[in-house]
């Protein structure tokens, strides 16, 4: 049985169908690349996934579980954690505390009046923080106030706070927009680090570049529909992902 | 949990926010502040502000309402005197247990918005407390006279424990202990204390960083698994309390209450406090309620007279200009020179008066070492 199982996901925005009959598998274990140009679609689709946005009609299905309707933290507290286009993390506290936080999430739960013990003895969360700086090449950082990392440092640190939950699926929505060259290729090596230990992952993107090396899987959009799923070393020549590429150029 | 112990640095601000409290009659002496009366305004409001810090400085909601809570704390006090005791005791009790289910309620409904619209929210259920208050709760309030002690009240535990304050109207008293003069203040301070105490036991507790998540980024609260509603409303309840916790005491240490405690001109001075001390420190809200109630004191206290002798090296009309432009500053007109100085510290001083210390420690420190700074490089994290 697959982890996440999307079935004729559709949404309207007015008259824009963004989203149009949307199927999509996710094998546990698996990363599942969604690609496609501007506008296809893709930060809906992950936004149906995360309680953002109900689909107007289908169903998305999580661990046997459906998603639709519940609230942003139970979704997390159900095992999804998710990257966002643009880094989301606490621009005004040091990584370590950033990171810190999360995993208090996943110990205590989504509230817990934990108001008398000191954040800075609570050992197994310490650790565990620490080891996950250290993981995406923070450590010697951890001190430092997150708002004035680089882009690159920021999407690391970002995915430290999701892996510190160790979280059953990872979504990452276009981690590398918006990077250097150097801070893109960093980026994709951390992916592929957290993929090869099993951690499944769906990554949108609509650089195909960036996920033909990491993905098992492609799903191609192209205007709210899949229009091929495919490995990726058969998705390059197709000829209709290469017309949706050209096609939506003007999008 | 393992090892709970604070840490060196918090232990030692604790240790010196202890000492200064209790010396402060001695401390206070040379600026003219050591006497009982002000002091325990210091503590009160130094409370209150507290309070006050939890809610805003740690999760950034802006609470335009907070004397709505100050006023409930005054109202519970006196009514636990009236009927039950004049011992303080009982009155916190009840002060503390009013000022948090008011703010469960008020909070309940006014979390439901953010930003300016919470703050309006709250301002505008603190002005509705105020306005009922002098209407339709007079029974409970007794309107623009105020709730005040009387011989007749019934006072059923003192009775059972068979004191009679006999013909005069009694202070407040801790088992024989009056609540004047310096046993009051020191029943304040030991309260500061202990609430300054349990700010920084938050600050420092995960519960104190969600509310700081809650600060720095909704969105990724949310997305990291965390409720967001509960911990604003845990946070607006607990600053709650401190305030009914605080209007307790000044109907202790003065026991009548009056609506005037719940206008938004009260709600107004500890924000004011707050961010004069420094928003989000420990130490800020209760060095802006000091300094605010102190300079209020000297303020409101001059008058043509004082300023006249003032300004007697003047020749006539020049001395009469001065007195006049000056007199819209003191006295009554306190407030304009309050509202001149926020201008000044929000301009030039946003963090308060902590960062106004802090930065004259770094160039201190550096005017001692050359140029190298404090030691710590600017990636370090702000100590509070
Ligand atoms: N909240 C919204 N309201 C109206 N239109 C939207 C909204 N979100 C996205 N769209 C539209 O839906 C289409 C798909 O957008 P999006 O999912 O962001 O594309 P992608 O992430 O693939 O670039 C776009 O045409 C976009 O303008
Ligand atoms: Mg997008």
């Amino acid at each position: 049985m697959s982890l996440l199982s999307v079935k004729d996901v559709n949404k309207r925005f007015g008259g824009l169908q963004a989203l149009d009959k949307v199927n999509l598998e996710v094998e546990a274990g698996t990363v599942h690349a969604i690609i496609g140009p501007n506008g296809a679609g893709k930060s809906t689709l992950l936004n149906c996934f995360i309680g953002r946005l109900d689909p107007d009609t289908g169903s998305v299905t999580f661990d046997g579980k459906s998603l639709l309707g519940l609230p942003p933290h139970e979704i997390n507290q159900a095992g999804v954690s998710r990257v966002f286009q643009t880094p989301e993390i606490f621009a005004d506290l040091t990584l370590l505390r950033n990171v810190m936080l999360p995993a208090f999430a996943k110990r205590d739960g989504s509230f817990s009046l934990n108001a008398w013990p000191l954040v800075d003895r609570q050992a197994d969360i310490r650790d565990a923080a620490m080891h996950q700086l250290e993981d995406v090449g923070l450590a010697e950082k951890a001190e430092h106030i997150a708002g004035q990392l680089s882009r690159g440092d920021k999407r690391r640190l970002e995915l430290a706070m999701c892996l510190v939950q160790q979280p059953k699926l990872l979504l990452l929505d276009e981690p590398t927009a918006g990077m250097a060259r150097a801070d893109t290729n960093n980026t994709i090596d951390l992916m592929k680090k957290i993929a090869d230990r099993g951690m499944t992952m769906v990554v949108i993107e609509h650089d195909m570049h960036v996920v033909f090396s990491l993905a098992n899987k492609i799903s191609v959009l192209a205007q709210g529909t899949v229009i091929v799923e495919d490995l990726p070393e058969n998705i390059k020549g197709n000829p209709r992902v290469q017309e949706a590429y050209l096609g939506g150029a003007h999008l | 949990m393992g090892n709970q112990a604070m840490n060196k640095s918090d232990l030692i601000l604790l240790g010196a926010f202890v000492l200064v409290v209790l010396f402060a009659p001695q401390l206070f002496a040379p600026i003219g502040a050591g006497y009982p009366d002000l002091l325990q305004k210091f503590a009160i409001y130094g409370i209150f502000a507290l309070g006050f810090n939890i809610l805003f400085g740690l999760t950034g909601y802006l609470s335009f309402g907070h004397a709505a809570f100050l006023g409930v704390g005054s109202y519970s006090a006196v009514w636990c005197f009236k009927l039950l005791s004049m011992n303080p005791l009982p009155a916190l009790v009840f002060a503390i247990l009013f000022g948090g289910l008011f703010a469960a309620a008020i909070g309940f409904i006014s979390l439901r918005r953010t930003g300016i619209y919470f703050s309006i929210l709250t301002l505008a259920f603190a002005q509705m407390s105020y306005n009922l208050a002098y209407s339709v709760l007079t029974p409970i309030t007794n309107g623009e006279t105020g709730l005040q002690l009387a011989q007749s009240d019934p006072r059923l535990i003192d009775m059972m424990f068979g004191r009679d304050y006999g013909a005069v109207l009694p202070p407040s008293d801790l088992f024989g202990i009056e609540m004047t003069g310096y046993s009051g203040y020191y029943f304040c301070a030991v309260l500061l204390i202990v609430c300054f105490f349990l700010s920084l036991r938050i600050f420092r507790s995960p519960f104190g960083l969600m509310l700081r998540g809650l600060k720095s980024n909704q969105n990724r609260m949310a997305y990291t698994g965390l409720n967001i509603r509960p911990y604003a409303l845990s946070a607006f309840i607990i600053s709650g309390m401190y305030a009914g916790l605080a209007g307790g005491l000044l109907a202790i240490t003065d026991p009548l209450a009056g609506a005037e405690r719940m206008q938004w001109t009260a709600s107004g001075e500890v924000v004011l406090m707050t961010i004069l001390g420094g928003a989000g420190t420990l130490l800020g809200p209760v060095i802006g309620a000091t300094f605010i109630k102190y300079f209020e004191n000297i303020f409101s206290a001059f008058n043509d007279g004082i300023l006249n002798q003032v300004f007697d090296f003047l020749p006539d009309t020049a001395r009469e200009i001065m007195v006049s432009i000056s007199s819209l500053f003191v006295g009554e007109g306190w407030n304009l020179t309050l509202g001149a100085l926020f201008m000044l510290i929000v301009i030039f001083l946003p963090g308060g008066l902590i960062e106004g210390v802090k930065r004259i420690r770094t160039s201190v420190g550096k005017l001692f070492r050359g140029g190298g700074g404090d030691g710590k490089s600017p990636k370090s994290a702000p100590a509070e």
